[in-house]
């Protein structure tokens, strides 16, 4: 008996939750349904089964060299991610090993410029990079990526090392193991998935960025969010267009996410909700 | 253990990242600060001076102002009653034993990953439209006449899109948090006859509390800068219908290029950004000394 409730009670739930998800899914499954499609299919009407025409894919490269900026999305989140990580984990890591009774006051501090409005310095910062002959470089945007992460980058990989036993470093200085030995034999085996964690979540960010991105560059060094939005131009319908370039500037970004679910929880409540 | 060697060392290794955070945050705010005060136009240098606080009265004197401050708060406050009521009942129905729980995650939290211009022109263009959309497509269905979403309802139009994008987020967060609930807990709570409903009130309700804390912080320091989806949608109109405050700053600083004005708008941008940020840092503060 309570054994046929379980059955019934799990194929309810079974079924709301599916059409709840697909409900959601939705704009994206039908995105890449469209970029299957003809630009003549695409407007006429709701179809889900696509002609299976790969036309918009190879048109948006030839039109307008989606693959430039495609390239300029993988080198910004990357570049930016590792000059990020290069400056944090040294902070994070003396923070995490040699506290002080400031170390707290300056995590606090770090994360309060994260909640500084872009727009407030959208001026200051277009005019320094004018000056500086930044507009539309890569180098210039990764820095800008770089700085606006930092403070989430310096969290994430501090709630990290935090949990690597103290312990062991003593045990290890018992042994007799340099500071430099231990850096690389010790710590550094067990803070790699921390970092590695840390790293997917900030590509991530990096690449969905969608203020600076766009206000800083025009077309060297324009990445995909940059390039999407000149769709928004009402130039005509391109809509199978539009889908083949969004499938394949959130397709990437998607699978990793899907592998990152519980990283980026811990990432983005820095550490309050594991 | 800890030398005056170790704490010189951990000072030169954290050097990098608070000179770079600080220059990040003093050199641009002061410059704002210095160009709210100041006549400035690049394109017209003839007038330049200071001038006051004569800034601050022109952009409160210009009727926008108010309306995207209220445009600010309006979406800032419903995208966060949608995705914290939506995300309670989503994790909830998630939590629940089924078949495919695996997908059925990864198909909810898939918006979330979507770069906020693909998002905008996606609802847009193939679910809003009103001619082509799904949404006029389904409203032909049952015989009604399709709306116009961004002419006629610009703000709400937005609210969804922004809330479609968030309420993955809340779900994914509020659905770790449920997870993390005892189990034995709750059979006791069983055993002593208690309902769903208040099981929910009593035991998971305060258990989520502070992830419910949590998601509305966070969601509120990225709500208050919505900025992609309105520029690829609406852009700001019909008038100032959904232009919300760092939309009007950015139309007064890059397209009409009164600088003070817009600085002026971003000093005010950053006092309501503290305003919630004094709240955010107390509560994120907490969790820190457990």
């Amino acid at each position: 008996m309570a054994r046929a409730v379980t059955t019934q009670h799990k194929t309810i739930a079974t079924a709301a939750a599916w059409i709840v998800a697909l409900l959601i899914f939705f704009p994206i499954l039908y995105t890449i349904i469209t970029s299957f499609k003809s630009e003549q299919e695409a407007i006429q009407g709701f179809n889900l089964i696509p002609s299976g025409t790969f036309e918009s894919y190879t048109e948006v490269q030839a039109q307008s060299g989606y693959f430039k900026f495609f390239l300029n999305s993988v080198l910004l989140s990357v570049g930016s991610t590792i000059l990020a990580l290069l400056v944090a984990i040294p902070a994070a890591w003396s923070m995490a090993f040699s506290p002080t009774k400031r170390t707290k006051d300056i995590l606090m501090w770090m994360l309060s410029t994260k909640m500084m409005p872009a727009v407030a310095v959208l001026f200051p910062i277009y005019l320094i990079f004018r000056n500086l002959g930044l507009l539309d470089s890569r180098i210039g945007l990764m820095v800008m990526l770089m700085l606006i992460n930092l403070p989430i980058v310096v969290w994430m990989l501090y709630t990290y090392f935090r949990e690597i036993p103290g312990e062991i470093l003593e045990a290890a200085r018992m042994d007799g193991a340099s500071l430099w030995n231990e850096i690389i034999y010790v710590l550094t085996p067990m803070a790699v998935p921390g970092i590695a964690s840390t790293m997917l979540l900030n590509i991530i960010l990096a690449w969905n960025e969608a203020f600076w991105t766009i206000r800083l560059t025009t077309t060297d060094a324009a990445p995909l969010t940059a390039f999407i939005s000149s769709f928004s131009s009402p130039q005509g319908l391109f809509w199978a267009k539009l889908s083949a370039a969004s499938t394949l500037a959130i397709a990437p970004i998607l699978i990793m996410g899907w592998f990152s679910q519980k990283q980026l929880v811990r990432g983005l409540t820095f550490g309050a909700v594991k | 253990m800890a030398t005056q060697q170790t704490h010189s060392l951990a000072r030169f290794m954290m050097a990098p990242s608070v000179v770079l955070l600080l220059v990040w945050m003093v050199v641009p705010l002061g410059l704002t600060l210095w160009f709210s005060f100041q006549q400035y136009n690049p394109l017209n240098p003839m007038r330049d001076g200071f001038v006051g606080l004569s800034n601050y009265a022109l952009f409160y004197s210009n009727p926008a102002f108010l309306q995207s401050i209220l445009n600010t708060l309006t979406i800032v406050v419903s995208v966060l009653v949608i995705t914290v009521v939506g995300g309670i009942l989503l994790a909830l129905l998630i939590d629940q034993p089924m078949w495919g729980q695996g997908i059925v995650r990864i198909l909810v939290i898939s918006p979330f990953f979507v770069m906020p211009p693909v998002a905008a022109l996606v609802w847009k263009n193939m679910i809003m439209h009103p001619q082509y959309g799904v949404f006029a497509d389904i409203a032909r269905f049952f015989g009604a006449q399709p709306i116009d979403w961004f002419g006629q309802h610009p703000l709400t139009a937005i609210i969804i899109i922004v809330a479609w994008q968030w309420l993955p987020f809340a779900t994914l967060i509020l659905l770790t948090s449920l997870q993390s609930l005892d189990g034995e807990q709750k059979e006791a709570a069983e055993m002593d006859g208690a309902g769903f409903i208040s099981r929910f009130i009593y035991l998971t309700l305060p258990h989520m509390s502070r992830a419910i804390t949590v998601v509305i912080l966070i969601q509120t320091i990225f709500l208050l800068s919505v900025y992609a989806e309105i520029l690829v949608t609406t852009n700001g109109g019909p008038g100032y219908a959904s232009t919300n405050l760092p939309f009007l700053v950015y139309q007064k600083a890059l397209l009409e290029f009164k600088i003070g004005q817009a600085s002026a708008g971003g000093i005010i941008a950053v006092i309501l950004a503290n305003i919630v940020a004094f709240f955010a840092m107390r509560a994120v503060g907490k969790n820190l000394d457990k």
